[in-house]
C-alpha cells in the first residue's frame, strides 16, 4: 500500500492504537484529495482525536501507517509538522497578549524569523478580519473572534493540511457561522481540511466527504448527500391530532409507502420512506380524509444527516 | 549550528510568553512573591519568640536561610500549576505540533521559573535585611550561597514539569500544594532537627532542603545548630549531590514525557 499517488494530501492504511484495554483505533482508513475537505464525524470515544494525534505526529500508532503530504507521520515527524497547521479543541491563545503578539509567537515557533513574524501576523489579522483587533489582548475577543485568532495561528506556514478538531465546540451560533466562513475561504484558496466534529450540520456544511467512525474504525464513507441517501430515500411525516387513529393511520401510511413506518406515540407521529413522493403524499391525504382522520401535520422532508448517523452507529452497535 | 540557534531562540520565545503574562497581570505573580515574605514575618515575629536558637543567637539570623530554600522549594507549585495548565489547555500539545525545537517549550519554562524565583529571592533577600538579617561572609561565599539556592530552585524546575505533565486535573495539584508543607517543615527550615523526636529528627536532617540550608547558614555566616552527624557535617557537599541526583532523575523522565505526549 506504500507509494501514494502525489495528489493524496492524508493518507491512513490500517491505523492502530489502544490505551490499556481500550481500543481508541481499530484499522482506522483515509484518504483525502489534496484540496478537499474531509470531515471525521462520530460520537465521543469514536476514535477522531486519537486519528488527528497520530496524523499530527502528537501519538505514535501501535500498528499501520499514516502520511501527510507524503511524508511518514512517524519516521519523518519533524518534516510532516513544517506542512501541518493544528487547531484543537482548546485554544491555544495566551489571554493577556494581543492578537498580533499571540501570531508573532507562533511565527515566531514556526521559525520565521523577527520582520518574516511580524509580517505574517499583519497579513492573518488582515484575512481573518481580525486587522482592528490586533492591538487588543486576546482575551477581549469574542467566542468566534478567538477561534479566527487560533485559526490564522494555524495558518502560519500556509500548511499543506489544516487539522480542525471541533472547531466550533462551545461556540454560540453567531460565532460558529463566523469560522465557517473563514474555514470556506480558506478551503477556496486551496488549503486541504481535516474536520473532526459531532455537529451533523457542520459537517453537512463544510465538508465535500465525511468518514463516519464507530469504535475506532470507518464504518460509512461519502459526501453528505450520499451518506443521508444511507438512511433511505425522502420521507413522509404525519402528525395526528387524536392518539386513538394511530393503529388506522399506521396502516394508510404502510400501504401507500408500501414499507414498514415507523411510530412515536407520544409525539402521535407516523414516519415513512417512501418511492414517489407525490403520489404518497396525495394517496395518504385522500385516504387520511376518506377515513376521517385529522391531521395537525403532513409532510414530505429530505431525510437529515442526523438520520443517517443514527442508522449508521445504530448499526455498528448491533 | 542553525539547530542550536533555533533550539536558543524557541526557548527565549515560549519563556518571553510568560513574562508578557506576568507583564500583563502581575497580581498573581506579586502575590506568589510576598508569600515568603509573609511566612518569614510569621515565624520572625511570631513564632520566632519561642523558638530557641542553638548558641542564643538571634532567631531571625538562623530563619532567613531556611525561608529562601523554602521560597525554592515553593517554586515547585509555579512550574507544576504552570505546565499542567499548559497541558489541560492542550496548549502543549498545539507546541509539539509545530516544527519548533522539541526542547524549547520545557527549555522556555525552565528559563522564565528561574527568572521569577531569582526575582522572588531578591525580594526575600531585600526583606531579610530590613528585618535585621545579613550575610557575613566574603563575597564569593556569598554568591556560591545562592548558587546552592538556584540549584535547588533548578532541581525543583525538572521535578515540578515531571509532576506537571503527569498530573491530571487541579485535585493534584492541589494535593501537591498541600504535600510541600510538610517537605518544607521536615527539616531544618524553622527549628534544628536535633530538637525533633528521634525519627523525625533524622528525616529532617536527610531532607535534601536541610543540606541546602545549612551549607547556606554556613556560607552566610549565619547561627546553625552543632553538625553531629555524617549528613549535617557534608552539608555543602549534600547541598549539590541531592539537586544534581534529582536533575539527573527528573530532566530525563520529563523530557521524555513531553517528547511522548499524552499518549
Amino acid at each position: 500500500m506504500y507509494g501514494m499517488p502525489v495528489e493524496l494530501a492524508l493518507r491512513a492504511d490500517d491505523l492502530r492504537k489502544r490505551y490499556g484495554d481500550t481500543v481508541a483505533l481499530d484499522g482506522f482508513e483515509l484518504a483525502v484529495p489534496a484540496g478537499t475537505v474531509h470531515a471525521l464525524l462520530g460520537p465521543n470515544g469514536a476514535g477522531k482525536t486519537t486519528a488527528v494525534r497520530i496524523l499530527t505526529t502528537l501519538t505514535r500508532p501501535d500498528g499501520g501507517r499514516a502520511e501527510v503530504a507524503g511524508l511518514d507521520v512517524v519516521r519523518q515527524a519533524r518534516q510532516v509538522r513544517t506542512r501541518i497547521g493544528l487547531v484543537g479543541q482548546h485554544l491555544a491563545l495566551e489571554e493577556a497578549l494581543s492578537g498580533r503578539q499571540n501570531l508573532e509567537l507562533f511565527a515566531r515557533l514556526n521559525h520565521l524569523d523577527a520582520a518574516a513574524a511580524a509580517r505574517r501576523a499583519g497579513q492573518l489579522l488582515d484575512r481573518f478580519g481580525l486587522g482592528e483587533l490586533g492591538r487588543r489582548p486576546a482575551g477581549t475577543y469574542s467566542g468566534g473572534q478567538r477561534r479566527r485568532l487560533d485559526l490564522a495561528a494555524g495558518m502560519i506556514l500556509a500548511p499543506a493540511v489544516l487539522f480542525l478538531d471541533e472547531p466550533t465546540t462551545g461556540l454560540d451560533p453567531r460565532g460558529r457561522n463566523e469560522v465557517w466562513a473563514s474555514v470556506r475561504e480558506l478551503v477556496a484558496g486551496g488549503t486541504t481540511v481535516l474536520l473532526t466534529t459531532q455537529y451533523l450540520d457542520e459537517a453537512d456544511q463544510l465538508a465535500g466527504r465525511i468518514s463516519v467512525l464507530a469504535a475506532g474504525r470507518v464504518i460509512a464513507e461519502g459526501s453528505p448527500e450520499a451518506l443521508k441517501s444511507v438512511a433511505g430515500g425522502d420521507r413522509l411525516d404525519l402528525v395526528l391530532h387524536d392518539p386513538a387513529d394511530l393503529p388506522a393511520a399506521t396502516a394508510i401510511a404502510a400501504r401507500v409507502a408500501g414499507a414498514e413506518p415507523e411510530v412515536e406515540a407520544e409525539t402521535r407521529r407516523v414516519g415513512v420512506a417512501v418511492q414517489d413522493r407525490v403520489s404518497a403524499l396525495t394517496e395518504a391525504v385522500r385516504a387520511l380524509s376518506d377515513a376521517g382522520i385529522r391531521v395537525e401535520d403532513i409532510a414530505l422532508r429530505r431525510p437529515t444527516l442526523d438520520e443517517a448517523f443514527l442508522h449508521l452507529t445504530g448499526k455498528a452497535d448491533a | 549550528m542553525t539547530t542550536v540557534r533555533w533550539a536558543l531562540t524557541d526557548t527565549w520565545t515560549i519563556a518571553r510568553r510568560d513574562f508578557a503574562r506576568w507583564a500583563r497581570q502581575p497580581a498573581p505573580v506579586v502575590i506568589g512573591l510576598l508569600f515568603p515574605v509573609l511566612v518569614v514575618l510569621m515565624f520572625g515575629y511570631l513564632f520566632g519568640g519561642a523558638i530557641q536558637v542553638p548558641g542564643g543567637a538571634d532567631y531571625r539570623e538562623y530563619l532567613m536561610p531556611g525561608a529562601f530554600a523554602m521560597a525554592m522549594l515553593f517554586g515547585i507549585e509555579t512550574t507544576m500549576v504552570a505546565v499542567s495548565t499548559d497541558a489541560a489547555r492542550g496548549v502543549t500539545d498545539r507546541f509539539r505540533s509545530l516544527p519548533m525545537a522539541p526542547s524549547g517549550v520545557v527549555a522556555g519554562r525552565s528559563v522564565a521559573d528561574l527568572a521569577h524565583s531569582l526575582v522572588g529571592l531578591a525580594v526575600l533577600i531585600g526583606c531579610g535585611l530590613l528585618i535585621g538579617w545579613r550575610a557575613h561572609g566574603s563575597p564569593a561565599e556569598t554568591a556560591l550561597a545562592i548558587g546552592l539556592l538556584v540549584l535547588l530552585r533548578f532541581a525543583m524546575l525538572w521535578f515540578g514539569i515531571y509532576l506537571g505533565l503527569v498530573v491530571r486535573g487541579p485535585e493534584s495539584v492541589a494535593a501537591v500544594q498541600i504535600l510541600v508543607w510538610p517537605v518544607a517543615f521536615l527539616a531544618s527550615t524553622f527549628v534544628p532537627p536535633q530538637t525533633m523526636p528521634g525519627v523525625l529528627g533524622t528525616l529532617a536532617e536527610w531532607n535534601p532542603l536541610s543540606a541546602t540550608i545549612s551549607a547556606t547558614r554556613d556560607l552566610f555566616g549565619n547561627p546553625d545548630a552543632p553538625a553531629d552527624s555524617w549528613v549535617t557535617q557534608h552539608a555543602l557537599l549534600m547541598a549539590i549531590v541531592w539537586p544534581v541526583l534529582i536533575v539527573a532523575v527528573f530532566l530525563p523522565l520529563a523530557v521524555r514525557r513531553y517528547a511522548r505526549g499524552g499518549g
